[in-house]
């Protein structure tokens, strides 16, 4: 079997037995980036080659020498490049910080190297993580390696391509309102957002503080359950960091859907989600029904408010957590100005994208004098009503089911011009983020234009271990995928779509 | 008549604490070091960077609090206050807006006018930004981060005070029990106390406050002092020739002696205050308070009492003895050693205190060993040095602590007490004067103390005197 078409278990798998050496592993995928990146700009920057031969040689050592004993040793991987990494440029795909090196590790990327990873590169996003298409980046726009007319989502729309693409075995996204999640479903890829806190955010250059958080992007949803293993637990550098342990993943090998309850939030397939999402993710219910679950709807009230809470709340944290890119002490500065007042604007001008301003400008003013209750306190409050509301609804579910996006991945160049439709495009997927809840995308189909559509199962908060069994069970039955094939198993895809959302809504709703 | 005016004084103190290591970060807060050698990623604002709360610090504003009788936050949080500046690495200051740990306090202070009682608004926890340096050669300026981050608490007092005196009697008073909490060593000219003053007049009898400016840049209690008296008359002109007071935020020039504009209210920037998201809210339980507060040391009043009580000594110099506690500390301890509470008081209240103002030192500063003080003490009682030679031996243990026995011994300052040496200088002695010996047989008094001058004269001062005259009585 080809290295690349082997999951990143079952390549670490084959390293472990002598079968194929780190080397091999790496010089493959970096071969990968060689041939196709120039096509799809997954990457950002690609590690220096002498520093990743001493790695491998390191590693390989390592894992001989019983130093590197997880189940992911000597597998190469992609990082998200607002995740610091030491000596390695960071940029956050923003001119404010190209060429800037950090001078220490995010504790994400301590343990993926405890673990005995190879960090190959750093991989496109929007700039700041500000975005939903990766094409803020100042580093030019990533392109969906499905289709490369359309975009890969965002903003870890260059960690989902790299995967998707086969230029990674598996990535580090960042996910502050569904940033890993929709460009997952947009790229065919498995993508998970832990439960806020439970993996550190020291050393992710952060957007909206009390929102981000780091996940794995990969194959399938065994290979993203055994990185969340790696990267997630408490870190006493992060004061948000959670205290609970990680509970360990049950054998995924057993799991099943039998028993287990589902909701689907009805304002989440009703209008303005595109039809073909609509019956995937139906199809989707179906099969997973056969597999013994007992799916219903039920209705979520404040979805209205999401979006609102969300962008003002992000906004806000985000005018805060940007201030210190002021030209003083790194990334870029403008050297004609005159003064530290002209230089601040200056700098800060010309080293921000449109978007990245934008989203400044909208924090600060909803944090100014007179607006503070009006919109971020209010914010706060809507936050804390949808909670409850979900709240409601993980008393009644073991988990909850909804598309990843509204849409599948739009055109290039379609999404920018209308900032309002982008975020309104959220609407799947920022909620999990005010709530703190762990949610995974995954593939459930694609479209008659040949582009992925993505599922996604919430959980309640620290349940990643039930959403990642029942996203096994559900990969199991679901037909294969891999990227550019989608090829049937199950005879409920013969089933003309219409009639199953007919019998769903008519039966249910 | 002209009119009486009346100052109304608050303060914004803020003291820098004695924390090893700073409020966000395991950086060293230790004074001076080279530029930026105490400082990490989070304390110069690097990207990712997490702030993680000493949790001495909360310890140290319950302490200040509960000596303030301030009512105790028990759920509170810090706040982003956003500005953009060099030293402000992260071009925001995580303090406290919303839910500052204390609030409402008092204390009592002593006046020309008897005690005083000033109220306490507010208490909050931050920190302190670094510090520009501005090199004129290539013109430019320079960041050092080494004070970025350490650990400050505000006190916001209630506009209560009427004069420059009940200003510095609070502050005094402020400090006495930070330095006792040991929380903070508070040095106004090295920065770790700093007071900015809002005044404002008014006429005497009206209710209502007038309009108030803000003094900042204020290094010592002289320059606190000048700047009250001329702000308070710059008002009171404005006033009386028909003009307004603008609120605004004045810059103290120590050179100049003078206060100018910095900012007026129309520039006040907004500060866009909102919860600090990298943290979490600080729960503070009932038992720790009463933890904290059972850990209190005892005050200087309680301490003054019990000087007074167990040792005897006058209110003066008890007053005295206790104004800083790490000088009464070792006091006690002096005291403990030789056994002899008055004679260990005296010394401080002479040798020691006259030391530090010689020279120009701080009892904070003291570095001696009690012991060696106690040892010194109980040599003059067992008649091993005379006056003069132990405070001879005191300046060196002043300076280096040096043990006093062993450098009596070394540099021949110790009395001479053995009988043999002591014979063969009165035989000397009385063989040179025989006429005097004549003198004391016919009843002469003044003649025995001539000779025990002598015998002391060949001596230098060293012979034990009881022993001289025992010694003299005999061959006599």
């Amino acid at each position: 079997m080809e290295i690349i078409g082997m999951t990143a278990l079952e390549l670490a798998e084959k390293i472990k037995n002598g079968e194929v050496t780190v080397k091999d592993a790496v010089e493959a995928y970096i071969k990968q980036i060689e041939e196709k990146d120039g096509q799809y700009n997954a990457f950002i920057t690609v590690a220096e080659k002498e520093k990743l031969e001493q790695r491998i040689a390191e590693v390989q050592q390592g894992i001989a020498d019983g130093k590197y004993r997880s189940n992911l040793a000597g597998v190469p991987i992609a990082v998200k490049d607002n995740i610091c990494t030491k000596g390695m440029k960071t940029t956050c795909a923003s001119k404010m910080l190209e060429g800037f090196v950090p001078t220490y590790d995010a504790t994400a990327v301590t343990k993926l190297e405890e673990a005995g990873m190879i960090v190959i590169g750093k991989t496109n996003m929007d700039e700041f993580a500000m975005g939903s298409t990766t094409e803020t980046s100042a580093f030019g726009v990533t392109r969906n390696p499905w289709n490369t007319d359309h975009v890969p989502g965002g903003s870890s729309g260059g960690s989902c391509a790299a995967v998707a693409a086969g230029e990674a075995p598996m990535a580090l996204g960042s996910d502050t309102g569904g940033s890993i999640r929709q460009p997952a479903s947009y790229c065919g890829v498995t993508g998970l957002k832990p439960t806020y806190g439970r993996v550190s955010r020291m050393g992710l250059i952060a957007y909206a503080s009390s929102l981000d958080q780091i996940g794995p992007v990969g194959k399938n949803v065994e290979d993203c359950a055994a990185l969340y293993q790696i990267i997630a637990g408490h870190d006493e550098k992060d004061s948000t960091s959670l205290k609970k342990t990680v509970e360990k993943i049950d054998d995924l090998a057993m799991a099943s859907l039998r028993g287990k309850t589902i909701g689907i939030p009805k304002e989440y397939i009703g209008e303005g989600t595109d039809d073909e999402v609509k019956s995937a993710i139906l199809k989707a219910v179906m099969i997973m029904e056969d597999a013994g679950a007992r799916v219903e709807f039920f209705s979520l009230k404040m979805v209205d408010y999401v979006i609102p809470a969300y962008y003002i709340i992000a906004c806000a944290e985000a005018s805060s957590n940007l201030e210190r890119f002021d030209g003083v002490k790194y990334g870029y500065r403008n050297m004609e100005a005159e003064g530290l007042h002209e230089m601040y604007k200056l700098s800060r001008a010309e080293g921000f994208g449109e978007e990245v301003k934008r989203r400044i400008l909208l924090g600060s003013f909803v944090l100014s004098a007179g607006y503070y209750d009006a919109y971020y306190i209010k914010a706060l409050k809507t936050k804390r009503l949808i909670k409850e509301e979900f709240d409601e609804a993980f008393k009644k579910y073991d988990c909850i089911l909804a598309p990843a996006a509204p849409t599948t991945a739009p055109k290039l160049g379609t999404s920018l011009s209308d900032p309002l439709q982008m975020y309104l495009s959220d609407i799947y997927t920022v909620a999990v983020n005010l709530c703190g809840f762990p949610a995974l995308s995954m593939p459930c189909g694609v479209d008659s234009k040949g582009l992925p559509i993505g599922v996604q199962f919430i959980g309640d908060l620290f349940n990643e271990n039930k959403i990642l069994n029942m996203a096994t069970a559900y990969e199991k039955v679901r037909e294969d995928f891999s990227c550019g094939k989608f090829s049937s198993k199950n005879n409920r895809d013969k089933e003309p779509v219409q009639n199953i959302l007919k019998i769903k809504q008519e039966g249910e709703v | 008549m002209a009119k009486q005016y009346e100052t109304v004084i608050g303060l914004e103190v803020h003291v820098e604490l004695a924390t090893k290591t700073k409020i966000f970060c395991g950086c060293s807060t230790r004074f001076g070091g080279a530029v930026n050698s105490h400082t990490c990623p989070v304390c110069t604002g690097m990207p990712g960077a997490l702030p993680v709360l000493n949790k001495k610090v909360v310890k140290f504003a319950i302490a200040l609090g509960k000596a303030t009788n301030c009512t105790i936050t028990q759920y509170c949080r810090f706040d982003r206050k956003n500005y953009f500046y060099p030293d402000n690495p992260q071009n925001y200051q995580i303090s406290q807006l919303y839910l500052p740990i204390c609030r409402d306090g008092h204390i009592d202070v002593e006046t020309s006018n008897g005690t005083k009682t000033i109220r306490i608004h507010e208490m909050h926890m931050e920190e302190d930004a670094g510090k520009l340096i501005h090199d004129n050669y290539e013109d430019c300026s320079l960041v050092d981060y080494n004070r970025s981050g350490v650990p400050l608490i505000e006190i916001v007092s209630e506009p209560d005070m009427r004069t420059a005196d009940e200003v510095i009697a609070y502050l005094e008073k402020l400090r006495m029990i930070c330095q006792y909490l040991g929380v903070s060593d508070c040095k106004l000219q090295e920065g770790s106390m700093r007071a900015d003053v809002n005044l404002s007049v008014r006429e005497i009898g009206s209710e209502k406050l007038g309009t108030r400016t803000e003094m900042k840049n204020l290094n010592s209690f002289k320059a606190i002092l000048h700047a009250i008296e001329g702000e308070r008359e710059r008002q009171i002109e404005l006033l009386e020739s028909g003009r307004e007071i603008i609120q605004e935020t004045r810059r103290w020039d120590d050179n100049k002696e003078a206060s100018f504009t910095m900012r007026s209210k129309e520039d006040a920037k907004d500060y866009r205050y909102f919860p600090e998201p990298d943290l979490q809210p600080i729960l503070i339980s009932d038992q720790w308070i009463d933890e904290i507060k059972a850990k209190q040391p005892e005050f200087q009043p309680e301490k003054a009492e019990r000087y007074k009580e167990e040792y005897g000594l006058s209110d003066y110099d008890t007053d005295i003895l206790t104004q800083n506690r790490h000088m009464a500390d070792m006091f006690e301890e002096t005291a403990k050693l030789c056994g002899n509470p008055k004679k260990a008081a005296n010394w401080f209240m002479g040798e020691v205190l006259r030391t530090l103002k010689d020279k120009a030192m701080d009892p904070e500063e003291l570095t001696f060993s009690p012991k060696n003080l106690a040892a010194i003490i109980k040599a003059m009682d067992e008649g091993k040095i005379n006056q003069g030679n132990a405070q001879k031996v005191f300046a060196q243990v002043f300076i280096s602590d040096v043990e006093p026995l062993a450098y009596m011994e070394e540099h021949g300052l110790m009395m001479v007490s053995d009988a043999g040496a002591i014979e063969k200088v009165v035989d000397e002695v009385l063989a040179e004067n025989e006429g005097v010996i004549a003198d004391y047989h016919n009843g002469k008094d003044k003649a025995f103390g001539f000779l025990v001058g002598q015998v002391m004269k060949k001596m230098k001062g060293k012979g034990d005197p009881a022993k001289v005259n025992e010694v003299l009585k005999g061959k006599l």
